[in-house]
Parts: structure tokens; sequence; C-alpha cells
């Protein structure tokens, strides 16, 4: 059980609104952080604080395959992203890069930037004192996301850390 | 029960009788493409695992499209890290060859074949019946080093194509009305499997344009019956089948769609999703800045010599720049064979390299703030060439150029 500062943004948010082309080429995700989804919110990277989640509409992380757009969020110390869908290729990625991703059809039309959740992973999350159901991910995906990631899930699993 | 296309590639790749749709299975997978886009991450962390090794070398293949030739010191590092690693582990290396799905359509891919490539436009691979997805550079390393990855089989949307499209009318106006119908999640995690008599009247070219952009519909992969045309390309560029196959009489689908190849009209994809697509006709007008004649999905001959037949005898409209980029090396050598590249330079386009130029935003050809940009490009979001004020109109090959010329966007016919 977490509790997490509500940041808001809307469908389709694809993956040059998350980190655009020119910033793929720097050599840390730290120097990517500043540039996170400053097409649509110049500001917004400086403003989430590690914790924080994401709640969006649907087709969240659609469009490209760079990995660099759920590495730069996980950087940025968001907690997990809840959306009413999410593009395939994006979650993937993030469950490879231990970032928690939550599918809820109705939180996002309920809530409001800036408000605080309470989000039990597999169970629920509650905004306002209203509860929202959410599932767990699959057993294979769930092992990922507790290693923190695919490379470190195949790490434990070989018995290297 | 019967299975669908996909079900059939996935249970063989994965050593079983059958499977359906929302089974996980474990894949061996035929080959994995990368470029440079997001090699050199898989390259760091491949160095940083305890024992790492390659589970089958001969499977990979690595090619420099995204940035080439390299813009900036960072590329230039990032390119002979790829190089060298390829060169000393004795992966199959392309630079200067073409955008990589062209590449790969043209050397590598064969019917039945279950392939990963860390690019979301790797679902092209179907326009010549095998399963391409798009993966992120952890995945791809998973790949790399064991051979395998674990697969959610996906349900399939099914396209039955009717008859032809009318004159004037190309591949790109088809599959962005198809993506505006069901929306750009509107196949998220499925597959979009076409067929219909309507598919055999298309070229090879059309095939790749039309699987390449289901990615932009949220699909997984996108497949289509291998037939005669597709037999003869194959042959041609010296390969063989895996498998063929076709989805059963009894296959399930999640939805069927029935389209008519002859209502399919001249389609423009605005800013700044692609599926918000309306008549070409509704755009005409709209000022443009720049066109942009390439790309994975319409850099093929085909599209260039739709391209040059537009432009003949005409000039690109003044203040509009007109970049015209071969998808592959072939595809260049042939257009100065047949004398289109000198059409295009006659008309005052710039003829460049193969390479993903500004489809990507980053290469060559950029957009600045307020500009915009026609294009027969992948995508079209915001920011996706260059500033992020700045606007993306997708189309085909004849409206880009017909819009080059007049310097709004106009439709071919209405020059």
């Amino acid at each position: 059980m977490f509790e997490a500062k509500i940041w808001k943004l809307g469908d389709d948010i694809d993956t040059d609104i998350i980190l655009p082309t020119e910033y793929l080429a720097f050599d840390t995700v730290e120097k990517m952080k500043p540039y996170a989804f400053s097409p649509l919110r110049q500001d917004l990277a400086g403003m989430i604080k590690p914790g924080d989640m994401i709640v969006a509409g649907n087709n969240f992380g659609c469009g490209s395959s760079r990995e660099q757009a759920p590495e730069v969020v996980k950087a940025l110390g968001v907690s997990c992203i809840v959306a009413k869908s999410f593009a395939r290729i994006f979650f993937r990625n993030a469950i490879n890069n231990g970032l928690l991703l939550i599918e809820q059809p109705d939180l996002y039309d309920n809530v409001k930037e800036g408000e605080v959740a309470k989000v039990e992973p597999g169970k629920e999350i509650i905004v306002n004192g209203k509860s929202y159901e959410i599932a767990n991910l699959p057993e294979n995906l769930m092992e990922i996301l507790d290693a923190g990631g695919l490379v470190k899930a195949m790490r434990k699993r070989n018995g290297l850390d | 029960m019967g299975m669908t296309m996909a079900e059939k590639i996935i249970a063989a790749a994965a050593g079983v009788e059958s499977c359906k749709a929302g089974d996980i299975e474990t894949v061996t997978i035929d080959k994995l493409m990368s470029n440079d886009g997001t090699t050199h991450l898989t390259i760091d962390m491949y160095n940083n695992l305890k024992n790492p090794h390659i589970a089958d070398t001969s499977k990979l293949v690595w090619i420099i499209d995204h940035n080439i030739p390299a813009d900036s010191p960072k590329t230039a590092a990032s390119h002979k890290k790829m190089r060298d690693f390829a060169k000393e582990h004795g992966i199959t290396f392309y630079e200067g060859e073409g955008v990589c799905h062209q590449v790969m359509m043209e050397k590598h891919v064969r019917p039945g074949e279950l392939i990963f490539g860390a690019d979301s436009h790797t679902c092209a691979y179907g326009a010549l019946g095998a399963f391409g997805t798009g993966v992120g550079c952890t995945d791809y390393l998973y790949g790399m080093v064991t051979g395998t990855s674990w697969l959610l089989v996906p349900e399939t949307i099914r396209f039955n194509l009717h008859g032809k499209l009318n004159k004037g009318v190309y591949a790109r106006d088809l599959i962005l009305t198809i993506i505006g119908r069901i929306s750009a999640n509107g196949a998220n995690y499925k597959a979009m499997e076409f067929a219909g008599e309507g598919l055999h009247e298309l070229s090879i070219a059309d095939r790749i344009s039309i699987c390449n952009l289901c990615v932009e519909a949220g699909a997984k992969t996108a497949l289509m019956e291998v037939d005669d045309v597709a037999l003869e390309y194959l042959e041609a560029h010296g390969r063989q089948p895996k498998a063929l196959y076709k989805s059963d009489e009894d296959a399930v689908f999640s939805e069927v769609f029935d389209i008519d190849l002859s209502e399919i009209q001249p389609i423009v994809a605005k800013p700044h999703f692609v599926d918000n697509v309306v008549p070409a006709k509704e755009c005409e007008g709209v000022k443009i800045d720049e066109a942009f004649l390439g790309s994975c999905n319409n850099g093929r001959i085909e599209d260039l010599r739709v391209g040059a037949q537009v432009i003949k005898g005409k000039h690109v409209a003044d203040k509009v720049r007109f970049l015209v980029v071969p998808a592959s090396r072939d595809v260049y050598k042939q257009a100065l064979e047949e004398g289109l590249l000198d059409i295009f330079m006659e008309a005052g386009a710039m003829v460049m390299n193969p390479n993903c130029s500004v489809c990507w935003g980053a290469c060559q050809g950029v957009i600045g703030e307020g500009e915009t940009l026609i294009s027969t490009g992948t995508r079209n979001f915001k920011g996706r060439a260059g500033h992020k004020d700045s606007f993306v109109y997708l189309a085909s090959a004849a409206t880009v150029t017909a819009s080059a010329i007049r310097g709004c966007i106009t439709v071919a016919e209405d020059l």
C-alpha cells in the first residue's frame, strides 16, 4: 500500500510526448528527465516528485518502441501509471523496466490532478473515499516487476543476484 | 477448433500443436532485427550481464538507418559502438543500405517466421506472411541472449478486401481509412489479418505499406496470406518460405470487416494523431513548408514512380522544401536507372540517401516552430518531425508530391 499524488494526462499520450526524439541520444536517463512530457507540458517533469503517480485515459504509450520512454518515467520516480488502457509495446517495456502499470476504466473520469490516491496493488485504489477495483498482473509479469525489471529477474532466476 | 494465422505461427514457434488467443507461450524467435534507435542501450545492458552470450548470432540483423550518416558526435559514437560490436560478434550488419524494414523485406523476411524487431513498425513483415512484432531493447536483449521470449497469443481482427483501388487511390489511403475506422487503439494487443480477393490485386509495396502502419492502430502484428505475388517477390529476392500458413475456415476472429477497395478515397491524417483522418479534399489549401516522400511506409520504387509521374515537368513551390528519400540502396539505384531522380531534382526536390529522415524527427529535414509538413512517414504525433509546435499531415505519395508543387495540400488529380 502506498500513497501517491496524481498528475493527470489525457488519451493517446504517445512516446514522442513522453520523450521527444531529439533527446533520445543523451547517454544517461538523468539527462533526459527534464524533457519528459515536454511537448505537452513543458514544466511537468520538474514538478513530478518521487512517489507521485500518473493517471491517464486510453492508449497510454502508443507509438515507438523506444525504451527510453518508460525509463524516463521510472527515473522521475513515478510510482505507477493508472490508465484506461496501455499500448502494448509500452506495456512490455514498462514492466521490463520495473515500472508498475495498472489498467482501471473509471479512475480517470473521477479524479482531479493534485488529489492523493491510496494504492493497494492487486486490490484497489482509493481516492476521496471511493474505491476503484484493480486486478493483479499475471504471475510471470509480477515476477519481473518484483525483481525490478526483466534483466534483474533473469539474473535472479539464474542465481546471479 | 480452427486456428488463425497468428495462432499457427506462434504454435510452431512454441513447439506446440495448437494455441489460442489469450494463451501465453514461450517462443523461439527466428530473427531479431535492431537499429541505431536503441541498439546502443542493448549493448550497454548486454555488457552488464555477468555471463553475456548470444544464443544464435546468425539470427541477429543490425541496421543503422535512423541517423545515417551520423549528424552529431553523439550519434557517431553510438554507431561506432554498434558497428564494433556487430563486427566483433559476427552479426549481420548494414549501414547505408536502407531503412531497416525495407532492408529486412528485401533480404531476410520469410513467410512463417516469427521476428522480433526493436522498432514498432516491425509489423510490416506480415506483407510476406511473417509474424513481425516490435519490442523494446530489454525484450530484444532477452531474445538475443536466450533465443526465446514470451508472447500473449493475440486475438485477430480480420479484414476481407474486395475489388480494386481506383486510379489515384493508394494503399496508404486504404490503411489510413482503416485506422480512422477502428481508431488508434482499435487493434491494441491484437493481430490485424488481411485476406480476400482484393489482396491479390495489391503489390508487395502496397502490402508493406498496409502492414507497416498497423501498429498505429495498436496492433501487435499484421499478417497477410501468402499468394503468388508474394512467392514471386521471394523468389526474385532469392529466398524460400519457412512455412505457409493461412487461417482455418473455422478460425475465431474477434471482429471481421469487409472492405470494398473501390470505395476508398484519397485520405489525409491531420495533426496530431494517425486516426485523425479526413478525405484529402477537406484539407486542400492548407499551406505547407515541407513535403517528405520516403520512409519504411512509402519510400519504395512504386512510390517514387507515383511521385515522379505527378511532378514531371513541374516545379516545387516557392519557399517549400521537398525531400525525396528512397527507402533502400536498391530502390535508389533503380530510381536512378529509371530516371526518376533526375525528374525530382529538375523539379527542385532534394534527393537524400536512404534513411529514416524527417519521419522520426532527428536526422534531417526537421521542421521549425509553427511549420507544417506533409509526409508519407509513419506518424504525425505532436513534435514528431521537429519543434513541439509544428504540424504533420500524413498522406499518399501522390498527395504529398502534388502538395509540394502547389505549396498547399492538394489531391494529385486536382493539379
